[in-house]
């Protein structure tokens, strides 16, 4: 209820104070310091040239991209396809959701250790390999780029679809069962009402997973280093890279503000995209 | 159009230690409107996903026109349903709300713009065939839900107390409406209300349940005047039914401050109790020298507008009386009530089973 | 009590045909699709369960088992000292890396309650003109990279002194864990509901008598809950760590710095030093993680 005190404004304070010291500044100051601001060259441009002519750079952007591409579908996909199976209610279901959601609360870095003792040359997956009599594979050689790509691409897919999962079952716990027993009685097939009533109305759910998780997947870097060194470049790899080992904190704030636009621009896409028609319509 | 026949359905929920149905069996003819009509938690409404095929039965059979349909998926029924909460799809304009079904079963564009139009123009929609369900009131809401269901031309239609969240004068509308609609389409009906007056206007039918076990079968009217038991009595009618105990001596019934002439058929009762019930606008006001007259003491006076309900005791039970709109009287008066011999009805005190006189 | 009745329609339909026999074809049907769906949750789980299984393995087999191929998928060969070396060895500098995750965790923990859980509060209860912007601000808070915030401030914290401290790294962990916080925190405040504060102000307490005695008793469950979440945000955040921090590291900077030199055996044990929390952490939010999101949607 609305009052006319100054309470709210006293105990939003330290909250509001505190996020703009040391978060609205530092993205200002950020931004600027790509621009050179703090350097010995003063305000220029030439961080950004050297961010550009760094073949690494576009290297990184390529694999970020394709990281995200091939992972985010695969994802969304497999984690609907768990929450439907945790809705039918099967026998264990509070056990599986525990197992399906301790990655939740796992680094990308323990991911990529992880499945670094699976795909090493003589882990776990080459070591079932030989029981069966088959030759082991180099998975993780750097020659390969499709296979590094598909190493990464799995250890991020074991540890981050329970971020989704978790989204789209309290998205879909909110659903009124009325509405799926609507359309059975209506005469459409479980596929059918998958297609025409679950997934519009968990439209919502999804807008969020698809914003929080592209945000979240620009953000990985560890579990490439963990499972291929710097063999597979991944943008904030690179920026850790410029500003750790090659004391540039200048680029690497260049490369940071690439991420961050590159966040930004994906997340408008998505509102854009994902936009209801009937919530336009109540207005 | 088909005939439902239910046999001995059996229906335990997990957890539970008394079954939600139990073993109930129950005929609808064919273009019936049969109303299960029972207090929350009865087992009306899991009968009707039973017979939807939303829950299956633990034992017991569902038989529609010449198939069992028991165990089969709600889809292969060929049936519709109007949902208590409407379950009119969001994210869809009202034009493919309706059509819903018929898209479903792959039913051709024309076709299904044709039906549409048909049924939108039966309940007046035709108006908000291109808004969303978030545009639309309450009442026009249920009215989407209607035509989807009426729409697909199924064999049964089926309805889980639609009206009942709708606000009291639109229920009294569209009541009207829905059964000069229904009666007009002739479908097999099956509708489930805890509303005893939408019971006894819509049904050609009414089966009363209570605790899982049906009660009674029977016409509106037959409910109404000759109840089986005293539930039945008590639950239909508003006010509901009076109940009265009283002793039985040769050929007459003491009611503690009145005595009533027993029918033949209490004779073996001579000695014990009998339970007697009277509908309050049975009750008429007499004189005090009329024969038979019963004293009655005011407790409360209502006026209703329509009519006066006065609330009496007659030997320390509670008797509630209807009287005309004009009539007036005050609490602690005294009243003379004559309770018609064709309008008495007799309980066995124990089984709560009405006796036939 | 009446029985079970057969109630018959009345004869329009002439003799009283057949009853067809009981068709159990469907509910084979559903019994096979019922069994396909636990195939394929069994398999999901192997998916989700086997790594963790497999790291374990790694992290209690003996140096001579992992230097052995191919590899036994059950335990053959068990010993501590791949682990014992990794936590204890002084040059690995695991243990005071993992002291240091401790404190800045429950650094954070304390910093973003003691600052956000007020602004929950004020969320939850007042209408105040900038409700909206506020929220607005907080939802854009969260979804901006942390690197974005990390480099410069490192530079900050040099010109301030406070670099390579665990201050440092918990200022920023809190700025990353004060949105949820203050999310969290306001749904949970909402679910209390204004009747019984006020109930408590009528029969003589303080405002914030009333929120003690009232409020923070039904909100705990719910507090503590946003407590884990953070304390989890704080304990996996590796880039931040790593770059405002040379000598006090937490665990998975300690780990993720090491990675070009350290023998295989180590980072398998890190691997699994690192995840053996998780299983704890989500054990103790399994009953909130639902909750959570449906909050912090909005």
């Amino acid at each position: 209820m609305p009052r006319r005190t100054v309470a709210p404004y006293l105990l939003l304070a330290p909250s509001a104070v505190f996020l703009l010291m040391l978060f609205g500044w530092p993205v200002v100051s950020g931004v600027l310091q790509a621009f050179g601001y703090g350097s010995t060259l003063g305000f220029t441009s030439s961080y950004w040239q050297r961010m550009a002519d760094d073949p690494r750079f576009w290297e990184s952007v390529r694999n970020t991209l394709l990281l995200i591409l091939v992972l985010l579908p695969v994802q969304f996909c497999l984690a609907i396809g768990m929450a439907l199976l945790l809705r039918a209610r099967l026998r264990f279901s509070g056990g599986y959701f525990y197992l399906w959601a301790v990655p939740l609360a796992v680094s990308d870095l323990a991911a990529g250790l992880v499945w670094l003792s699976i795909f090493t040359d003589r882990g776990y997956l080459n070591s079932m390999l030989a029981w069966f009599g088959a030759d082991g594979v180099d998975w993780l050689n750097y020659q390969s780029p499709t296979r590094m790509l598909l190493a990464v691409v799995l250890a991020e897919l074991w540890r981050s679809t329970s971020l989704v999962l978790v989204i789209v079952v309290s998205g879909m716990q909110l659903l009124p069962r009325d509405y799926d027993e609507a359309a059975q009685v209506l005469g459409a097939t479980p596929w059918q009402r998958l297609r025409h009533v679950t997934l519009p109305l968990l439209k919502p759910s999804l807008q969020v997973a698809l914003i929080l998780r592209t945000i979240l997947a620009f953000q990985a870097f560890a579990v490439a280093q963990a499972l291929t060194g710097r063999q597979f470049p991944l943008l904030i790899g690179e920026t850790y890279e410029w500003y750790v080992n090659l004391s540039d904190p200048n680029v690497a704030s260049a490369v940071a503000v690439v991420v961050l636009a590159i966040s930004m621009v994906t997340a408008v896409i998505y509102l854009r995209t994902l936009r209801s028609p009937e919530a336009e319509a109540r207005r | 159009m088909a005939e439902i026949r239910l046999r001995d359905l059996v229906k335990v929920f997990p957890g539970q230690q008394t079954p939600a149905v139990d073993r109930v069996s129950l005929d609808i003819a064919e273009g019936e409107f049969m109303v299960l009509l029972g207090p929350s938690g009865c087992g009306k409404t899991t009968m009707l996903r039973m017979v939807a095929g939303l829950e299956l039965p633990g034992s017991g059979q569902v038989v529609i026109g010449d198939r069992d349909v028991t165990y089969l998926p709600p889809r292969d029924r060929n049936l519709s349903m109007v949902f208590q909460s409407y379950a009119v799809f969001p994210h869809r304009r009202v034009r493919e709300n309706i059509g819903f079904g018929l898209a479903m079963r792959d039913v051709p564009k024309s076709e299904i713009e044709r039906k549409v139009t048909w049924a939108a123009e039966l309940l007046q929609l035709t108006d908000y065939l291109d808004r969303y369900p978030a545009q639309l009131s309450g009442g026009q809401r249920q009215r989407v839900a209607v035509a989807r269901a009426i729409v697909v031309d199924a064999d049964v239609l089926l309805m889980d107390e639609p009206l009942s969240n709708l606000d009291a004068l639109l229920r009294l509308g569209f009541r009207a409406e829905l059964k000069k609609l229904v009666g007009e389409l002739g479908t097999t009906t099956l509708y489930v209300t805890h509303d005893q007056v939408e019971a006894l206007s819509l049904g050609d039918r009414v089966a009363v349940m209570r605790d899982g076990v049906l009660q009674q079968v029977a016409p509106p009217l037959d409910v109404y005047n000759t109840p089986v038991n005293e539930f039945v009595g008590g639950f239909i009618g508003s006010p509901p039914m009076n109940f009265l105990t009283g002793t039985v001596h040769n050929g007459h019934v003491d009611l503690g401050g009145a005595s009533l002439t027993a029918p033949k058929a209490l004779r073996s009762f001579t000695g014990r109790q009998v339970r007697l019930g009277v509908r309050a606008e049975a009750v008429r006001l007499v004189g005090e020298s009329a024969p038979g007259a019963v004293p009655a003491r005011v407790e409360v006076y209502e006026p209703l507008g329509s009519a006066a309900l006065v609330t009496t005791t007659v030997a320390g039970q509670q008797m509630k009386v209807q009287a005309p709109a004009t009539f007036r009287a005050r609490p602690g008066e005294t009243l003379w009530l004559d309770l018609p011999e064709t309008r008495r009805r007799w309980f066995d005190p124990e089984t709560a089973l009405a006796l036939e006189t | 009590m009446t029985g079970d009745t057969v109630t018959r329609a009345p004869a329009r339909t002439g003799a009283a045909r057949p009853l067809p026999p009981v068709d159990r074809r469907p509910l084979r049907r559903l019994r096979l699709v019922r069994t396909a769906q636990h195939l394929v949750a069994i398999l999901i789980t192997l998916f989700m369960a086997a790594p963790i299984y497999l790291i374990t393995l790694a992290a209690f087999s003996s140096r001579a088992e992992l230097n052995r191929f191919p590899k036994a998928v059950w335990p053959r060969d068990v010993s501590i000292d791949t682990l014992r070396a990794f936590l204890l060895s002084p040059g690995t500098g695991v243990l005071p890396a993992l002291v240091n995750s401790l404190s800045v965790g429950i650094g954070t923990l304390v910093v973003s309650l003691l600052i956000g859980a007020p602004a929950g509060y004020a969320v939850a209860r007042y209408g105040f003109r900038g409700r909206d912007a506020y929220q607005l601000f907080l939802l854009l808070t969260r979804s901006l990279p942390v690197v974005v915030l990390a480099i410069p401030l490192a530079s900050f914290f040099l010109n301030a002194g406070l670099y390579d401290t665990t201050y440092a790294v918990v200022l920023v962990h809190s700025v990353l864990a004060l949105p949820t916080t203050v999310l969290i925190t306001a749904s949970v405040f909402v679910a209390v509901p204004v009747d019984l504060e006020e109930a408590a102000l009528v029969f003589g307490c303080t405002r914030f008598g009333a929120f003690r005695q009232v409020v923070l008793p039904m909100a705990l469950p719910g507090v503590a809950a946003s407590s884990i979440f953070t304390f989890v945000l704080s304990w996996n955040e590796i880039l931040a760590a790593a770059v405002l921090t040379l000598e006090v590291r937490t665990l998975p900077a300690q780990v993720l710095v090491s990675l070009s030199e350290s023998p295989l055996r180590y980072q398998f044990a890190g691997g699994f030093v690192l995840v053996l929390p998780a299983l704890l952490f989500i054990l103790l939010m399994r009953r909130y993680l639902l909750n959570m999101w449906g909050s912090t949607i909005r």
